[in-house]
């Protein structure tokens, strides 16, 4: 494959956007590909959004993924599935979890949440996967999880191997969670919602 | 096999000075450099780390250690280094012993600071020679490359990195540490370590002459490197943009340059001279493209790229092949999307809350400082008027009483973190002391260096390298400059915390009030069951939503607590004036 492959983590501070990305990252570079992965930490994530970019191909110089080039968005909350679509390719994928935390403007009641984020995603010219990761990560063992959740269900979409996935996630977490984690990824992975993809 | 791995820019840092023999590295914690010495303390058995209590005093024992003969690194953010400019200013002067590195992690783009910055001036000021890595794998080289150029040329020097080099991960490929002699003891030379008059005078000059031998190094060191390909484009860049550089124009000729300062002029102008155009890519100043130009050289840099600002591949590609007008449109455009911005904000449980919550309802003018109290200024706390740089918020107050004298008599309140103070707050509060100040200071206790992640620092009781040691008393501090108003609050506890600010402002003399409770997201303290909001009692007042908490939403007809977000703090419950929040089953425990 020579193609770079890029793929946009977006969620919110704490909901575990950057372990997400090492475990794809860290797949990609057992699968013998070039890896570049960039973020922010301090205080954007304290709350804010936190933004994970993840590439990897046979050579990969920028650590960004710019406007119009991510083949993949995968949104851990709705409202950022939306603030960060115009990263998306054309005829690319949004695979986002149905979870909704709100911004402090909203939560103090001075602007609204829109509350029709799924309908406008699914009016653009996109593949969307939505998917309740909050709820199954609760089913699986512990809310925490949902950002495993999200890499079984991408899984699907990404041409890294189900097995590298899961050894790393094993590798990734604490050792008490790891059964919690493997049911986690299977519950995404396995999870109703599937695209076909030609 | 070859050992590959994944390393952001600071693990590499790390393992360069591993690698490169280093045996004593300081700094004080600030984004994008924190990770270094987190990860530096990996090889502890093998390098001497700690965190210092301010910039300054890393530079300045790491001055000492290469004084004393051996390898040592000093790693701070971009703004670190205006803390740590005088001894560094002075350190050009007196050159080194054993090699020094002076990391500095600018960060532009202010993800996390307060301004921009762009230290590649610093070399330049000082005349210190400078690297700048483009990838991890650099990173981890430069660390060696900078500690040889500093032995062979008796000078420190910089190695810059920012944001996106410091925090991207990418394939480095390790190798093993190499040791360094060390001599048999302190070898005294006075005429260079001494900097009274006499010997400074001395030692200017030298600083010239090597300022050129590093010039002429620069034609020929492995640092600068030519790609060639096509000549019809031909660009010098370095750092970050260098790859945004090489993603947007594959097909042309590039200048990479390492050592970024000095400069090599001859290897400039002969590239210059084969291209049909020359762009100067790089980030925030024209710092090349200034000095490309007094060589003589006409070029495109700054005419089309913005001086402000991270670059992407993106903005170099529209910058520098679209037109102009496209990108303006463009952005104009995005700011009319009406997405709610997620603006960060103090945590679920965060003990400062209480305190910000506090002053809002006082109405008191507050000067702030840095961490992430700074969140005080988000609405609906917005409890800030100031914020500077690191231990301003205490001179900040008593300049701002000085200026307005009775009209703002008792309605200033100064705060501060633990570790900011530990930083550069006790000057201050001498000053205020020795001055015969009023003011009142709040020292926002949370037992940890939070913003940056939770270090250690000179409260917490543990070292770096996780030895248990003195805690510095804050209390004790305080008395012993002179303050005799020091009292402590539990910020959890609102009518305890107001009652005592009310009272220190009415006070007319300076006082400390250290508002103490551990971060919550500290390991150790435990999180309560989350509360929750009983509709039968919640009449809508909206009182709770003033605390500015995340897991209170402004639900239909009520308020409402996100059970994902909420921590059980109970900060809410003493706000609510109906008794309508509670823990569930409503049992007090």
């Amino acid at each position: 494959m020579t193609k770079t492959t890029n793929i946009l983590l977006a969620g919110v501070g704490g909901q575990g956007v950057l372990l997400a990305s090492e475990v794809l990252s860290k797949t990609a570079l057992r699968e013998d590909y070039d890896v570049k992965k960039s973020e922010v930490h301090g205080m954007a994530q304290r709350g804010g959004s936190v933004v994970s970019n993840v590439r990897f191909g046979k050579k990969v110089y920028s650590p960004l993924i710019a406007e119009g080039e991510a083949d993949i968005i995968l949104a851990f909350e709705q409202l950022e599935a939306l603030r960060w679509v115009k990263y998306l390719r054309p005829g690319g994928i949004i695979v986002t979890s149905t979870q909704r935390i709100d911004p402090l403007p909203v939560a103090v009641g001075e602007i609204d949440y829109p509350d029709d984020v799924l309908e406008r995603l699914e009016k653009m010219e996109y593949d969307v996967v939505s998917i309740d990761a909050l709820e199954l990560a609760r089913e699986a063992g512990n809310q925490k999880a949902i950002n495993i959740v999200l890499i079984g269900c991408l899984s699907n979409y990404i041409k890294l191997s189900v097995d590298g996935l899961r050894q790393v996630i094993q590798e990734s977490v604490p050792e008490k969670t790891v059964d919690i984690n493997l049911r986690a990824f299977e519950a995404g992975r396995t999870h109703e919602n599937i695209l076909t993809l030609n | 096999m070859i050992d590959k791995q994944l390393l952001s820019g600071n693990e590499a840092v790390a393992r360069g000075a591993y690698e490169a023999g280093v045996r004593v590295a300081t700094a004080y914690p600030g984004t994008p450099s924190t990770e270094i010495l987190e990860n530096i303390v990996k090889y502890k058995d093998d390098i001497y780390c700690e965190w210092s209590p301010n910039e300054k005093v890393a530079m300045e024992v790491a001055i000492g250690s290469s004084f004393g003969g051996v390898r040592s690194l000093v790693a701070m953010k971009h703004v670190g280094l205006n803390v740590a400019a005088d001894p560094f200013m002075t350190l050009s002067y007196t050159g080194v012993k054993g090699g020094l590195v002076i990391v500095t992690a600018d960060d532009p783009g202010m993800h996390s600071s307060q301004n921009e910055q762009d230290n590649r001036h610093y070399a330049r000021f000082a005349k210190v020679p400078m690297v700048e890595p483009a990838d991890s794998q650099e990173a981890k080289d430069f660390v060696g490359k900078a500690l040889d150029i500093s032995e062979e040329f008796d000078t420190p020097v910089i190695l810059r990195t920012t944001t996106r080099i410091s925090h991207a991960k990418t394939v480095t490929e390790l190798g093993e540490r190499e040791e360094k002699s060390v001599p048999e003891g302190f070898v005294r030379d006075p005429g260079k370590f001494v900097m009274v008059p006499d010997n400074a005078r001395k030692r200017h000059p030298v600083i010239e002459e090597r300022l050129k031998e590093l010039a002429e190094f620069a034609e020929k060191t492995e640092l600068n490197r030519i790609e060639w390909e096509e000549k019809e484009i031909g660009i010098i860049t370095s750092g970050v943009a260098y790859n945004y550089a090489r993603e947007v124009f594959p097909e042309a000729s590039i200048l990479k340059l390492g050592l970024t300062y000095p400069l090599p002029e001859k290897k400039i102008k002969d590239f210059a001279a084969e291209v049909s155009k020359l762009y100067i890519i790089e980030e925030l100043d024209p710092f090349l493209e200034e000095q490309i130009r007094a060589m003589g050289i006409e070029v495109t840099g700054k005419d089309k790229l913005p001086i402000t600002f991270e670059l992407n591949t993106k903005i170099v590609r529209d910058s520098l092949l679209g037109n102009n007008s496209d990108i303006l449109e463009k952005e104009e455009e995005n700011e009319s999307d009406e997405l709610p911005y997620r603006t960060p904000a103090l945590c679920p449980g965060c003990p400062h809350r209480g305190v910000f919550y506090t002053l809002n309802k006082l109405g008191v003018a507050v000067t702030g400082d840095i961490g992430c109290y700074a969140l005080g200024v988000v609405p609906p706390l917005s409890a800030m008027d100031s914020l500077v740089c690191m231990g301003a918020s205490i001179g900040n107050a008593f300049g701002l009483e000085l200026a307005l004298g009775d009209k703002i008599k008792g309605d200033v309140v100064g705060v501060i973190g633990d570790s900011t103070f530990m930083h550069s707050g006790i000057t201050g509060l001498i000053d205020i002391v020795y001055n015969k100040g009023a003011s009142t200071i709040i020292i926002l206790d949370n037992r940890i260096t939070a913003m940056t992640g939770h270090q250690q620092n000179p409260v917490t009781g543990k070292t770096l390298m996780g030895e248990e040691t003195e805690i510095i008393d804050l209390a004790k501090i305080s008395e012993a400059v002179g303050v005799k108003r020091v009292l402590t609050v539990d910020p959890y506890n609102l009518d305890q915390t107001k009652k005592v600010i009310q009272e220190e402002l009415d006070s007319d003399e300076i006082s400390v009030i250290i508002a103490r409770r551990a971060c919550a997201l500290l390991k150790y303290v435990e999180r309560k069951p989350p509360l929750h909001v009983d509709s039968e009692k919640c009449k809508n007042c909206g009182f709770c939503l003033e605390i500015g908490c995340p897991a209170l939403v402004q639900g239909d007809g009520q308020s409402r607590i996100d059970d994902y977000l909420c921590t059980g703090c109970g900060v809410c419950v003493e706000v609510c004036p109906f008794d309508a929040i509670e823990k569930d089953g409503g049992i007090d425990d």
